[in-house]
């Protein structure tokens, strides 16, 4: 298979490390100085420090190639460490998993199984852990409804259209009710009209659901919209620059999008970019953002 | 299907149906009006009333060389997806054997098959095998390929949801394979035909048994040209509906899903 991604997570450096709370008032992922290099010598991640508030829509944002991706899979347990630990709810990666402790990822694309129907795509979480037909039946019609896909529960994912793939796979991601959900640049791929109307919804979601969210995301706008903390990453080596607070209402809508303070927030995002790119106003991320 | 492809797929059929005729008709006028003997070229007419004649014959040799093709077929697809499987498991598997089932590819299975008819007392075991051996070979390295050839972030998928090995595997990998699998099959298809007239060749069996290699043999020492023909033409069929059959096998299994299968993007 692929040896240097296999993520143990029984190794003593993880399950050791604390978090700075334990039990439940513990942060949903404490990441505690965590490093990443890989195996061509490559330093993705620069002793890392970050914590995951329980219900907060943290969005990861910076330029392409500054390790967003990278420190997001190590969230997800899909990655470990060079150096330093993560713990999940106080715990290790082992714990995760059970009531309470449930993880779920939407990718940058839809990554769906193309052999399966809507329904048992987004059936999948629930069948590998065998999960009681009875009990998957209702989880999957309510995950299918909660993202307005109800009449195409039964179509092949090549009949849907691509922002309607990613809601089947945002579908997928919440049918186990999932404690952190965690999404890789989910609407990089879409035009900008879809891209406006899924934020919307992802905002009614995280609302409704009461979800802990982690956004990895390139874009200054979305990352306003949505979020109610931004961590701005900068690169080579990969490490964490500042962490903004977007102390704005929710629900949030046009009207905000095209106020003042979000112009402001904008800008502020927008040159930590920039100097996190070493003052250069290029490198994947141009600072476009002021009005 | 929408009206607008329907000539198209009307032309995909009648083009070479056209070409067909045309050869025909004029391999029949240079027979007829160059008055080429019989023995050298028979013209179509001949060949289809051989086809006639000689039917009880002829057609009782396809069936003995069709069964030995599917026989081998069946074997080689259940050996094969065996192997592949296994190979999947690991990759120093993979790489200590590879190179054996290569050998067995690349060696010409006239070199192979004298042996394994003498080793094999069963003349018909021997015949299957040997079209086994030529027919394996795409059935393992399409399939392994496949079985490895698994979207990443699936298996990121799956490895979150603390999926087992076997919930990878059948839910993920074998699916994924299917593609692949029935390529190498479309080949393989042939290739058992192919692997069994060149084994009947070597082997020589006539009576009870005598497959359609052995009828172009003695078609051929006997000079009767026509009986060659009409065999060769009895071949040709039955590798064209060999592969006819895996692309409509194909065709059905991955009709949902796999772009080689889609008309048109919706």
């Amino acid at each position: 298979m692929e040896p240097q991604r296999r993520a143990d997570h029984q190794g003593p450096s993880l399950s050791a490390v604390p978090s700075p709370v334990e039990g439940a008032q513990a942060p949903a992922v404490h990441v505690a100085r965590a490093s990443k290099t890989w195996p061509n010598g490559t330093r993705a991640l620069d002793a890392i420090d970050l914590n995951v508030r329980r219900g907060e829509f943290l969005t990861i944002l910076g330029p392409s190639g500054c390790g967003k991706s990278t420190l997001l899979h190590l969230i997800a347990g899909l990655e470990t460490p060079t150096s330093g630990a993560l713990a999940w709810w106080g715990g290790p990666f082992a714990a995760t998993g059970d009531e309470g402790r449930r993880l779920a990822m939407v990718f940058q694309s839809p990554t769906l199984m193309p052999w399966a129907r809507v329904d048992a795509n987004v059936r999948l979480p629930l069948a590998l852990q065998q999960v009681p037909r009875d009990d998957a039946d209702r989880a999957v019609a309510d995950a299918i409804g909660l993202v307005g896909l109800a009449e195409f529960e039964r179509h092949w994912p090549r009949e849907l259209s691509g922002g309607m793939q990613m809601r089947v796979s945002i579908a997928r991601a919440l049918v186990n009710h999932p404690d952190l959900l965690l999404m890789d640049e989910p609407f990089g791929a879409l035009d900008e009209f879809t891209r406006l109307r899924l934020d919307g919804e992802l905002q009614q979601l995280w609302r409704k659901r009461e979800l802990t969210i982690v956004f990895v995301t390139h874009s200054i706008h979305e990352a306003v919209f949505l979020s109610t903390r931004v961590a701005v990453m900068g690169p080579r080596p990969g490490r964490l620059i500042a962490e903004i607070e977007i102390d704005e209402p929710h629900p949030r809508g046009e009207s905000f999008r095209l106020s003042t303070r979000f112009a402001g927030h904008a800008q502020r995002l927008s040159q930590l970019v920039a100097q996190a790119c070493g003052g250069e106003a290029g490198d994947g991320a141009p600072p476009n953002a002021a009005p | 299907m929408s009206a607008k492809r329907e000539p198209v797929e009307r032309w995909r059929v009648a083009a070479p149906v056209i070409v067909a005729v045309a050869v025909l008709a004029l391999w029949q006028a240079w027979t007829v009006l160059d008055d080429v003997p019989t023995y050298l070229v028979p013209s179509p007419l001949v060949v289809a009333n051989t086809l006639v004649t000689d039917a009880a014959l002829l057609f009782a040799s396809l069936g003995v060389t069709v069964s030995i093709a599917l026989r081998a077929l069946a074997i080689a697809i259940v050996a094969g997806v065996a192997i592949a499987l296994v190979f999947v498991q690991s990759r120093w598997i993979e790489a200590a054997f590879t190179p054996y089932v290569v050998l067995l590819q690349v060696t010409p299975i006239v070199a192979i098959a004298p042996l394994i008819i003498i080793w094999v007392r069963n003349t018909e075991v021997a015949l299957v095998l040997c079209a086994v051996v030529v027919a394996i070979f795409p059935i393992v390295s399409d399939t392994t390929l496949g079985l490895r050839s698994v979207d990443p972030r699936l298996i990121d998928l799956f490895r979150m949801n603390r999926a087992t090995r076997w919930q990878v595997l059948t839910r993920l990998r074998i699916p994924s394979a299917l593609p692949y699998f029935f390529g190498g099959l479309r080949i393989a298809s042939g290739l058992a035909l192919i692997g069994a007239v060149v084994a009947e060749f070597v082997a020589g069996t006539g009576g009870q048994g005598a497959g359609l290699a052995y009828q172009i043999l003695m078609a051929g020492i006997q000079l009767n040209i026509p009986r060659l023909f009409a065999a060769l033409v009895l071949i040709t069929v039955a590798g064209v509906v060999f592969y006819g059959s895996t692309v409509l096998l194909s065709r059905w299994a991955l009709r949902h899903w796999h772009e080689s299968q889609l008309d048109e993007r919706q």
